[in-house]
């Protein structure tokens, strides 16, 4: 993986006594909160309901165990012993204090971390596809072009105020599994006739109105990659909406323009860079790809024994199959029936990180689903493995079902919620479990947000449940047919909410009407593409 | 409209003696600036003043003669006057460069590198604060219209220099 020289780790270096600075400002009354606050946000940190939230970048998902390790320092010294794992794959820490928050910055410098534009109105760490370099249905390891991103993005002097905040995602599979086409900008990295070049896609995205990105370049070639996406930021910057933060999002320019249109004013901004020269040399890509070359995989067994059914499960439940036939990806689930989901211990983190030293060459992955991921595990050491999470309570083979539930930290921490997310969650994933319904139901992607702003990306759940206010009670409203994956699409609103008993009773009526009149192989979204809504509504309000 | 512009031109825009950062040795343009619009209609004007919705692409037919253009930031989170002055200086507009209005300390290192080389706070800013603030970076990751005969080399190129 990724490793820094010099100046990586200078840059890092001087954003903490940057932000060590601004925060001596602030003290001493030079800055005002609202001065202050765009410069706290770039630094990731947040103010929530009871205290500071720090939201630590986890470029493309990935880390070792020294920097797990770190995590789990932080989580002891600085907060109550956990952390909280984000669908941005990130991790968040919810009770920091202020003043120490350069001194966290300092330790993640340490091991090549940071914090930097995990919030504001800038670019944000680059996401990607966490079966990145491990994946069999892989063009390329996404995870180069990411950081080449990554790079270009951090302290870019022109796109630091932007109209909003920018997500950029970065894919090289036809499965998308990291909601590409729900980001502001997501990339496909794909081969054209022996060539390497990049989909480009913009103006997707979440929060109050849901938008698939439409595609608007389907080849730009490796060697144009950061001049495209400078001439896509400019044209936001300097025409994305600045008079309501409602609809300042490029989701809102790209649509109100119409695709066409942003796509020529776009490829107009792109001629003209590219006789500007910011693209990185060529041989920059190279390094970093030198970074991310194959583990030293061994041949060995390529099946299991199975004559454990727990384990059984929990290996076809939990495990992707990886490019080295000898191997496979191994998920850790974060979603304990009744858990708090994507939520660790200090511990169960220090515990992951032993693991990956063992038996996934010293590489871990944060899965947009708040999940943990040993990339790259030799099929003979599943069974050890396992045998370890489950004595950790990190063993629950409910990966894509409906205990897999992402929600967001709601009422219960954040300031901007409606509702709560998570008792939610842990009721529903309890319901189904103490049922035995949750293998019966199999694929199930149930996203949980506690506002409008759907960080629990309801709109793309299979089940997704969205937390209103209703005069002064909470009120939950269901939709259908979500999905994030390649076959992206919206979810649809069943019709009046329901209170939290209410929708813990339609989520069940609905999987009853799945489970009532699926055919053979098909999800609860293939049934529900093929029935259409009425029979669903019909079970809920007829 | 472009008329009534001109004629207040005198009030419009920053003179030297609020200028508090200078990175240019050429004496300062000592008369006011005029609006994006009135600049289009006026074949004289030598100093203008760029709002964040003025397309700065409008003034390339005239760079040659504009000695000053003024990048307004009513309000600091705005950052389209960043785009506006890298679009300037890629053009090859080589005359003073200044950011006006919301102007802070901790947004002068990215303008700088936008190309600004003038700064004309509305809040004096603290001298030392501001300097260590032009110096926070020692190497930069992108290439933009940072100072410089052929620009700065970023550590992209450092690191692949021969």
């Amino acid at each position: 993986m990724y490793q820094y020289d010099q100046y990586d780790q200078a840059m890092v270096d001087a954003r903490v006594e940057e932000f060590r600075d601004q925060a001596r400002r602030r003290l001493e009354g030079k800055l005002t909160e609202d001065q202050f606050k765009p410069l706290r946000l770039m630094n990731g940190l947040y103010l929530q309901l009871h205290a500071y939230m720090l939201r630590v970048a986890i470029p493309y998902g990935t880390l070792n165990a020294r920097q797990m390790e770190t995590l789990a320092d932080i989580a002891e010294k600085y907060d109550r012993g956990y952390g909280h794992f984000t669908t941005r794959q990130n991790i968040q820490y919810n009770w920091i204090k202020l003043e120490d928050a350069a001194d966290i910055l300092a330790d993640l410098a340490k091991v090549e971390m940071h914090a930097i534009q995990t919030s504001g109105n800038c670019i944000r760490n680059i996401s990607s596809d966490h079966f990145a370099g491990a994946a069999a249905d892989e063009v390329v390891d996404p995870r180069p072009y990411a950081e080449l991103l990554r790079q270009w993005s951090s302290f870019h002097p022109e796109f630091t105020y932007l109209p909003r905040k920018f997500k950029i995602a970065v894919i090289a599979s036809a499965n998308d599994r990291a909601a590409m086409r729900l980001h502001d900008i997501g990339i496909r990295i794909v081969s054209r006739e022996g060539k390497i070049g990049a989909e480009f896609y913009a103006g997707g995205g979440m929060g109050r109105t849901p938008m698939i990105a439409p595609m608007i370049r389907d080849f730009v070639p490796l060697d144009q990659l950061i001049t495209y996406a400078e001439a896509a930021l400019r044209v936001y910057n300097r025409y994305g909406r600045r008079d309501n933060k409602y609809k300042a999002r490029i989701k809102i320019l790209v649509h109100e323009l119409g695709a066409a249109e942003y796509t020529r004013q776009v490829e107009e901004e792109f001629a003209h860079m590219l006789s500007v020269g910011v693209e990185p040399p060529l041989a920059e890509l190279e390094r970093i790809r030198t970074h991310f070359s194959d583990p030293a995989f061994v041949d060995g067994p390529k099946t299991i024994d199975r004559s454990n059914p727990d384990f059984a499960l929990w290996v076809d439940r939990n495990t992707h199959r990886h490019k080295h036939d000898a191997h496979v990806s191994a998920v850790i689930s974060l979603k304990p029936v009744g858990g708090i989901p994507g939520d660790a211990t200090a511990d169960q983190m220090r515990l992951v990180a032993r693991l990956a030293k063992q038996y996934s060459f010293d590489e871990l992955r944060v899965m947009h689903t708040q999940n943990l991921l040993l990339p790259h595990v030799r099929i003979a050491d599943l069974h050890a493995l396992w045998s370890a999470l489950d004595a950790a309570g990190l063993g629950a083979p409910n990966t894509d079902t409906i205990e897999d539930i992402i929600a967001c930290p709601g009422l219960d921490y954040c300031s901007l919620a409606n509702a709560r997310s998570i008792p939610l969650a842990q009721r529903i994933s309890e319901r189904f479990a103490q049922a035995g319904r949750t293998e019966v139901v199999g694929e199930l992607k149930l996203k949980i947000s506690g506002c409008i702003n759907a960080c629990g990306h309801h709109h793309a759940g299979h089940i997704g449940i969205l937390g209103v206010d209703k005069k002064g009670t909470e009120n939950y409203q269901l939709s259908l047919g979500g999905s994030e994956a390649e076959d992206v699409s919206l979810a649809k609103i069943t019709g009046p909410g329901f209170d939290e008993d209410g929708v813990i009773a339609a989520v069940e009526k609905v999987t009853d009407v799945y489970l009532a009149t699926r055919a053979d192989g098909e999800r609860f979204l293939d049934t529900y593409r093929r029935i259409g809504m009425e029979p669903f509504k019909e079970a809920l309000y007829g | 409209m472009a008329c009534k512009e001109a004629e207040m031109a005198d009030n419009l825009g920053t003179s030297p003696d609020e200028v508090q950062f200078r990175f240019r040795d050429d004496e300062p343009v000592d008369h006011g600036t005029v609006t994006v619009d009135a600049a289009l209609d006026q074949t004289n004007a030598t100093a203008v003043r760029i709002e964040p919705g003025d397309d700065a692409r409008a003034l390339l037919p005239f760079l040659e003669r504009l000695a000053l253009v003024e990048v307004n930031f009513p309000a600091f989170g705005d950052g389209r006057g960043y785009s506006s002055a890298r679009i300037l200086r890629e053009a090859g507009y080589v005359g003073e460069l200044r950011a006006v209005g919301d102007v802070l300390i901790d947004q002068l290192n990215h303008m700088r590198r936008c190309g600004f080389d003038s700064f004309a706070p509305d809040n004096r800013l603290d001298e030392e604060d501001a300097l260590r603030a032009f110096a926070t970076w020692d190497n930069v990751y992108q290439r933009a219209a940072d100072p410089g005969q052929s620009g700065r080399r970023t550590i992209a190129e450092q690191r692949h220099e021969a």
